[in-house]
């Protein structure tokens, strides 16, 4: 057993009266990819945007419970310094339109007022852009905008951003949803290298990406958690009879 | 039977087509006679003395509008430092607001502010500052001019910014970045041709408005610097030339015409070229 990054706790999230996440527990292991899965409206997407605090963004948005990076109470921290700590890359890549590639990468530092050195900085940008495979693409033409690169790229470059802050997990929202298939192969090759640097919870509502990259699966239906363990098992000897239902394709 | 028929229908299309085709061509052609008249009558007034000198008392040959772009420029500068800062943050915050009471109402006093005649604006400023202050000047011209420039700016920004998507703001967010800093850093400069667009339209917009000048900017022969006192603008000066009796007067009248539309002109063109340049996609 590895240590967990992310202790999740009797956690419930709701919109107003609404409630789209039901008691939910689960951990995260170090290093390793979770996969939260499950049909549309299952309550993923929002339980992923509560742990880095995204979700109470929204007006009318609520949660209960506890959220734990390593041993500290994400709900007790202030959310800024939670969104430094947990990278995110969203369902369309969502470089900012202002600035250049370099800038994109490191602008978790620039935007938040943090000062480097120039040799800090670069190296950064090129560690970043190496893990997330886009050095190669991309190191001729760093001061180009990065809206100009295609929408793999894009998300490629995306996931950098999220890298150069060093964050302790990273959250991943169906980061290939918006992408074509040769993209979505690279991502995920992307996301099974990546793990070794970092820890990753992806959001899929597709269960062969599920399959294809995580160590372990979760899934949910209807805001419930209804089945969490090592993908292996949870694809092959389901103990849920809704899983069964849900990877045989009789509902999702 | 068929055949006959899209015969018809081939020609009902083309002549469809030539009247699309002569109403667009219509329309360009007002801008060119117009543009045509004034370079024709004022282009022989223009010199480097016309644009360099004093106007001459009446009588004396030659002068020049020197005042009165010194002038111009003084009102539409001052008018710019109170309208473009106000008006940028309130186009901001009714972007983030979306709906809600205060941004409707915001939203409404801004679009009847657009709607106030502007005779009626300069009647205000005279009330307001003329009166107070005791003396016409270029400050109560401009104030009047900044509440004319205001709504335009509003608009723009808002409609600019409204266009950026959700997820650059959250990206913003989602790195750690507070919400002044991810709207300073990174909604405004994604929206900055955008807004740089409307600022610089409500410039023009008011750079050739006189009926606001008329009891506060006032007018004056002479060259004045400061913006307590009263000074002559394009618009003024052609606005008392163009109605003078005087032949000399009357071309001075249209070479200012020509500077002005010159002017103008060269801040629409240039909205248009930053508006390209500056461009971002998402």
């Amino acid at each position: 057993m590895g240590s967990n990054v992310l202790t999740i706790k009797d956690f419930c999230a709701n919109f107003d009266e609404n409630q789209v996440v039901n008691d939910v527990t689960m951990a995260v292991e170090q290093n390793q990819v979770t996969s939260l899965m499950g049909p549309s409206g299952c309550g993923k997407t929002t339980l992923l945007r509560c742990i880095n605090r995204m979700h109470e963004l929204i007006l009318g948005a609520g949660v209960k419970g506890k959220v734990l990076l390593h041993d500290d109470d994400l709900y007790s921290m202030n959310p800024i310094e939670v969104r430094k700590r947990i990278g995110m890359v969203f369902q369309r890549p969502n470089p900012f339109p202002s600035m250049t590639i370099y800038d994109n990468v490191i602008a978790g530092y620039k935007l938040n007022g943090i000062r480097l050195k120039r040799q800090e900085r670069d190296k950064i940008v090129e560690d970043s852009l190496r893990k997330s495979a886009l050095w190669e693409e991309v190191k001729d033409r760093m001061y180009k905008r990065g809206t100009f690169l295609s929408g793999g790229q894009q998300q490629r470059l995306c996931i950098a951003r999220a890298l150069a802050m060093e964050p302790d997990i990273m959250l991943m929202d169906e980061p290939t949803s918006a992408l074509d298939p040769k993209s979505t192969a690279h991502i995920e090759e992307l996301i099974i290298e990546l793990k070794l640097n970092v820890t990753i919870l992806l959001v899929t509502h597709n269960m062969a990406q599920a399959a294809r990259v995580s160590d372990f699966t979760a899934f949910m239906y209807l805001g419930d958690l209804v089945e969490f363990g090592p993908t292996e098992k949870l694809f092959t000897v389901p103990e849920d009879k809704r899983t069964e239902e849900y990877l045989s394709g009789k509902f999702g | 039977m068929i055949k006959s028929n899209t015969f018809f229908r081939v020609i009902k299309d083309r002549l469809f087509l030539c009247g699309v085709y002569f109403f667009a061509f219509l329309v360009i052609v007002p801008l060119f006679l117009v543009l045509y008249y004034i370079i024709k009558n004022g282009l022989p007034v223009i010199n480097w003395e016309f644009l360099l000198s004093l106007p001459k008392p009446m009588g004396d040959v030659g002068g020049g509008i020197v005042n009165a772009l010194a002038g111009t420029i003084m009102a539409v500068v001052t008018a710019s430092v109170f309208a473009i800062p106000v008006g940028v943050l309130t186009g901001i915050y009714l972007s983030e607001a979306g709906e809600g009471r205060l941004a409707d109402a915001v939203r409404l006093c801004a679009e009847i502010l657009q709607g106030i005649p502007s005779i009626v604006i300069g009647l205000i400023a005279y009330a307001w500052i003329v009166v107070t202050f005791g003396s016409f000047s270029v400050f109560s011209g401009s104030f009047a001019l900044a509440l004319m420039m205001l709504p335009v700016v509003v608009r723009s920004t808002e409609e600019t910014l409204k266009l950026i998507p959700n997820t650059i703001r959250e990206a913003s967010l989602a790195l750690g970045v507070s919400y002044t800093r991810t709207i300073l850093k990174v909604i405004l400069p994604s929206g900055l041709s955008g807004i740089t667009t409307g600022v610089l339209l409500g410039v023009a917009r008011i750079s050739g408005e006189t009926a606001p000048l008329l009891f506060t900017a006032f007018g004056s022969p002479y060259m004045n610097l400061n913006i307590f006192k009263p000074a002559d603008t394009l618009p003024l000066l052609i606005f008392n030339y163009a109605t003078s009796p005087y032949p000399d007067w009357q071309a001075m009248a249209w070479g200012a015409s020509l500077v002005l539309v010159f002017l103008v002109l060269t801040m629409n063109l240039l909205a248009k070229l930053i508006g390209k340049k500056w461009e971002v996609t998402f």
